[in-house]
This record gives C-alpha cells, sequence and structure tokens, in this order.
C-alpha cells in the first residue's frame, strides 16, 4: 500500500463510471484531434517556405479565366522577376474518382521553379524525353496503385480534344515527392505542348503563371509590379504568393470546413462538460473521506495533491492515447485518400500541444473547484458531511 | 505516581449558528493522566464531541489552553497539528469512517503512509495491528464485506497501528448490538490495561461507560462533578 493504490482505489472507486468517462475522454481526443488534422488540411496552414516565395499570377476576375501565354516573356522582362513559367487547371478524374488536381506545364521550367519536387533523374530525363508523358505526386500514386510504365487515362471536365473525346491518356514516367509537403504534393504534371496542341478551344492560353524574385526587391513590390504591367489590358491580373493562393483555394472547402468544426467542436464541448461534472461529482462523493484522511494527519496539500493526481491519471493517459488513434487514423485516411489531401492529414506540434493543455484543463477544471470548496471546510465540517 | 498527558485549562467553544454565537463549552479545566481511561457522557448537545475533537486537535478552543504531553496544541498551525495528530492520536468513529475502495489492510496502512516507514515494515505493523483486533483473516476484505463489529476492529486496528499514546473514542458501540459492543470494550479495555494507551471515550450507554476508570459528566458545556465523585468500573467488568 502507498499512496498510488490510493489513488488507483480512488479512481476505480465506481468502475463503470470511470469506464464511461475514459470512453468519453477517448472519444473527445480522438474527434479532437482529427478534426485538427482537417483544420490543417483545409486550410494549407503549413504551406512550405517555397510556396510563400513564389509568386503566382492569376486572372484578375476568376481563377478559371485563362490568361494569354504571350504574359509569360512579359513577365520575365520586368526588373526582379528571376523565373517565370505557367501551370493550367485541367480539371481530370481518375475512373469514377473525385476530382484531383493535374498541370500541364512546361517541364523544365516548371520542376526549376519547383525544387521540393523530388524527382529521380532517370525518370525526370524520361517524362523530358516522352511528349505524352505525366509525373505523379506520391499520394496520388499510392491511391490509384499506379507506378510507372502505366498508361492511365483521365476524363477532363473542362477540356476536350481536338477528336473530341474529353478522356486523356498519359505514360506516367515518375513519381515524386514533394518535400514541402505543399501544393504539388498530390498533382499530376504533364507536358503543355501536347496539351495545346491537343486541345480543341483555347490554344495558346494559361491559367496561371508561376515566378520567383532574384531578391532585389520586396516581395510585395514584385507582386504590384506584375499587375501593374497588365493594368488596363483585356485580361487584368492578380499576383500573391502561392502561399496566399492555397488559403484563398482552400476557402472554397473553408465553409464545409468551418461548419464541420463547428458542429464537432460543439459536440468536443459537451462531452467535456458532461466528463468535467462526472469527475468533479466523484470529488464532491468523497468529501467525507477527506475529513477521515485530515483526522488521520493528512494535510490539506497532501489530499489536494492526491485528489489532483487522480484526476490527471484519469485524463491524461486515456487523452494521450486517443490522440495516437486519432494520428493514426489521420495517417490511414491520408494514404487512401492522397489525391483529395495531397499535403496529407497530421496534427503538428502545436495541435499536440493544444491538446495536452485541453487535458489539463478539463482535469484540473473539474477537479480543483470542489476540492479547494472541501478543503477550506475545517474538518468537523467535512466530518458531518454525509 | 500517575503522569498527566492531557490538560485543559478554561477552555470555552463558541459557534456561529446564523447571528447567534452557541457557547457548547464553557470554561473547562480538567487533567487526564497517562494510561488514564475516562469515559465521558452527557446529554445529546452537551458538548463531548466538541470537547474530544478538541483533545484531538481537530478542533480550536474559542478560549483556554489545551496541552497534551506538555505541548500547546490549541496553538500548533493546521500543518503542525496534522503531523501532531499522525504521531499522538488514534481516532475511533461511531461509524467507523474507513474508506469503501480499501480492504482492510489498506485501511489499517493508511496512517502509515504519513510515516517514513519503508513498505516491508509498514505491513509488519498492519499484520500486528490486525492481529492484535484478531481480524488477520479478513485483511484482503473490503468493509463492505465485513460486519459492524468487524469494521469497528478495522477501526481500533487503523487507529494503533503507528502505535499513538492516545485514542479518542466517539460512541464507538453506539452501532453494534450488545454483544459485538461488549468485545470493542474488552478491546479497548485491553489496550489501555495491556498496552498503556490513554483512552477517552464518548458515549451515551452506560454499559460502556462502564469500562472506564472515571467518567466525567458533560451538560450544557459543563462538566457536572469532578471526577473522582463519579467513578466509572475501575478494572472495567461487564455489569
Amino acid at each position: 500500500m502507498n499512496r498510488f493504490t490510493l489513488i488507483w482505489r480512488n479512481l476505480w472507486r465506481k468502475p463503470i463510471r470511470t469506464v464511461f468517462t475514459m470512453l468519453a475522454v477517448l472519444v473527445v481526443f480522438f474527434l479532437f484531434t482529427v478534426l485538427e488534422g482537417l483544420r490543417i488540411a483545409l486550410s494549407l496552414s503549413d504551406v512550405g517556405i517555397e510556396a510563400q516565395e513564389r509568386l503566382l499570377t492569376s486572372h484578375k476576375v476568376s481563377l478559371i479565366m485563362m490568361l494569354p501565354a504571350a504574359y509569360q516573356s512579359r513577365i520575365a522582362r520586368l526588373p526582379g522577376v528571376a523565373a517565370v513559367s505557367h501551370g493550367t487547371w485541367f480539371g481530370g478524374r481518375y475512373q469514377d474518382n473525385p476530382e484531383f488536381a493535374q498541370y500541364p506545364v512546361v517541364a523544365e521550367e516548371y520542376l526549376a521553379l519547383n525544387p521540393e519536387i523530388k524527382l529521380s533523374s532517370a525518370q525526370r530525363q524520361a517524362w523530358l524525353a516522352n511528349r505524352g508523358g505525366a509525373i505523379v505526386g506520391r499520394p496520388v500514386a499510392s491511391q490509384y496503385g499506379w507506378e510507372v510504365g502505366d498508361r492511365v487515362p483521365l476524363r477532363s471536365s473542362i477540356w476536350t480534344r481536338n477528336n473530341g473525346s474529353n478522356v486523356w491518356e498519359f505514360d506516367i514516367e515518375g513519381i515524386f515527392d514533394d518535400t514541402d509537403a505543399g501544393m504539388n504534393a498530390g498533382v499530376v504534371l504533364f507536358h503543355y505542348d501536347y496539351f495545346d496542341e491537343a486541345r480543341a478551344f483555347g490554344k495558346g492560353t494559361v491559367g496561371w503563371y508561376v515566378s520567383k524574385g532574384d531578391g532585389s526587391m520586396p516581395i510585395e513590390n514584385l507582386m504590384a509590379s506584375i499587375d501593374a504591367e497588365f493594368e488596363n489590358s483585356p485580361a487584368e491580373t492578380k499576383t500573391n504568393t502561392e502561399a496566399a493562393f492555397a488559403q484563398e483555394y482552400a476557402q472554397q472547402f473553408g465553409n464545409i470546413g468551418l461548419i464541420v468544426t463547428l458542429i464537432l467542436s460543439a459536440v468536443v464541448f459537451m462531452i467535456l462538460l458532461v466528463t468535467g461534472h462526472t469527475m468533479a461529482q466523484s470529488v464532491r462523493e468523497r468529501i467525507h473521506e477527506m475529513g477521515v484522511l485530515k483526522t488521520l494527519g493528512f494535510t490539506s496539500g497532501s489530499i489536494f495533491r492526491l485528489t489532483v493526481l487522480e484526476g490527471l491519471l484519469l485524463i491524461l493517459p486515456v487523452g494521450i492515447l486517443a490522440m495516437a488513434l486519432g494520428r493514426a487514423a489521420l495517417a490511414f485516411v491520408s494514404g487512401a485518400m492522397g489525391a483529395m489531401f495531397p499535403a496529407g492529414l497530421h496534427v503538428g506540434t502545436q495541435s499536440v500541444v493544444l491538446g495536452l493543455a485541453l487535458m489539463l484543463a478539463v482535469s484540473l477544471g473539474s477537479v480543483l473547484p470542489p476540492v479547494i470548496r472541501a478543503l477550506k471546510l475545517d474538518i468537523v465540517a467535512l466530518l458531518r458531511t454525509a | 505516581m500517575a503522569t498527566q498527558l492531557i490538560q485543559l485549562t478554561g477552555v470555552s467553544k463558541n459557534y456561529r449558528k446564523g447571528r447567534e454565537t452557541v457557547r457548547v463549552l464553557d470554561g473547562i479545566s480538567l487533567g487526564i493522566d497517562k494510561g488514564d481511561f475516562v469515559g465521558l457522557m452527557g446529554p445529546s448537545g452537551s458538548g463531548k464531541t466538541t470537547l474530544l475533537n478538541l483533545l484531538g486537535g481537530l478542533d480550536k478552543p474559542t478560549e483556554g489552553l489545551v496541552e497534551v504531553d506538555g505541548r500547546v496544541i490549541s496553538a500548533l498551525s493546521p500543518g503542525a497539528l496534522a503531523k501532531w495528530r499522525s504521531s499522538n492520536i488514534g481516532f475511533i468513529f461511531q461509524f467507523y469512517n474507513l474508506l469503501p475502495v480499501l480492504t482492510a489492510a489498506r485501511n489499517v496502512a493508511l496512517p502509515l503512509l504519513l510515516t517514513s516507514l519503508p513498505a516491508s515494515r509498514r505491513k509488519q505493523h498492519v499484520n500486528t495491528a490486525l492481529q492484535l483486533v484478531g481480524l488477520t483473516e479478513r485483511a484482503s476484505h473490503y468493509p463492505r464485506e465485513l460486519s459492524g463489529g468487524q469494521e469497528q476492529r478495522v477501526a481500533i486496528a487503523r487507529a494503533i497501528v503507528s502505535d499513538p499514546p492516545i485514542l479518542l473514542c466517539d460512541e464507538p458501540t453506539g452501532d453494534l448490538d450488545r454483544s459485538t459492543a461488549d468485545e470493542i470494550m474488552d478491546l479497548l479495555q485491553r489496550l489501555n490495561r495491556d498496552y498503556g494507551k490513554t483512552i477517552v471515550m464518548v458515549t451515551h450507554d452506560p454499559r460502556a461507560a462502564s469500562f472506564a476508570h472515571r467518567v466525567l459528566h458533560l451538560d450544557k458545556g459543563e462538566l457536572g462533578a469532578p471526577p473522582e465523585e463519579t467513578p466509572g468500573a475501575p478494572g472495567g467488568t461487564s455489569p
């Protein structure tokens, strides 16, 4: 018998209540972790440093409106611009799966501007050599089971071919990793020349330009100078960092994400209240026993520590287990739906710390008020309680 | 010559009841010798339990001094008082006050958690205490699995496990039938006679009081008669 035995036995005073409380804690922190993962994925808040330095220029009115291909050379000539390339939304889907990102690009330019795309030199060469070739982000390849050498058909919701078909076939020449886990992580890249030649309309246009400054001027000035270049033209532009663009893009899911987050937060909050109430009730039931312990010579401080430790023991291990399960679930979903969540579903240190803080808050918030109230009473009053 | 262990000098205790101040004890002066067995009787509300609480350092007097073994305990801080209680006082309550989540042995071991004894010595002490109250075979039983008499024996084992010189008993037989009450009183008498424990026992039961060396009567917060004039049944033979 030691003090831990006392804490442990008190914890299991009413086993069914303890088990249900632990289950509630498990559900709360599992949901919390999954929610955090979704929130981060939908907000694209952890895009890498490359995306914060790269500029993205799109049509001022909307991303779906095209820009002339001739803008590339005009942007390239602007002072402060080191490199420029472009991409276009293809809007393809594989079989009956949801639409995901594919861009026709100028291969060498695009790879130079996106150093976070890691592709073996053999696969790079193979892609450059094959006009109908494509490279694929690993999450997409994993989800659809694609391998190098496969020929895959993509059905575009926008672009029809010269022959009237909207099915485009590509040879998978490489599978790349994105070290930034950013916007490129879950895309299919293929050759713009092949695309432009084969599409039935919109020839000579691109969806957006990607550029990078040479560091000679602040990034805000460079953005302003690009947009000024096309002011009062038929296709005015809007330039932003790729990271900011990603945030805007994410806002199309943002409302759904916000609604889901609000509903689940309410659920989490309610379960937390119920859990906290149960824990507080468990402490209140023992006020008389606190009087007995004080009679035996336990100080208020030692009873306080025993009760607080019991509260922590009830919440922390289960909460940590729940967060580990939540992370495992996110990893599983991330693997199974790589195209939908190209940057992956994960929670970072900040979320883990937030989760731990929440556990401490629930634990202490439910235990402290009744125990402090009880210990303020003198022993005689404590012993009088039923 | 007997050594005085407990000395109360002019002890009064007031309680606030709403706006009213109720005087529960009024200028009590009392000496209790080491090895004495004192019965404390009186009608309900006469202040018996309050006096017992003051002796055990559970409460502080409004006026006066409570001295135990030459130390004024009424002047100690709550922390010092708790420490003093753990090594000097064993409490025995009417309703046993065992923790329901602990077995008999663990209940008995509770006061030893406040000592620096190693686990093996603590276990030894617990076994000795349980042996003394005749409950070794019930060591692993929970309070709900014990009879009232057995629960009170466990409570007594808990009270003596850290070998305090004073036992304070508040109606120790109040919840027991006659034969079980006698067993408990025999046990307390043995602790007094064979182990030299000084016992102060609050009781309503004249039969239990007859086990005491002397009986004090408390009425309306005052001791009714000098202890010498209200002797109990020295030697403790059951009536």
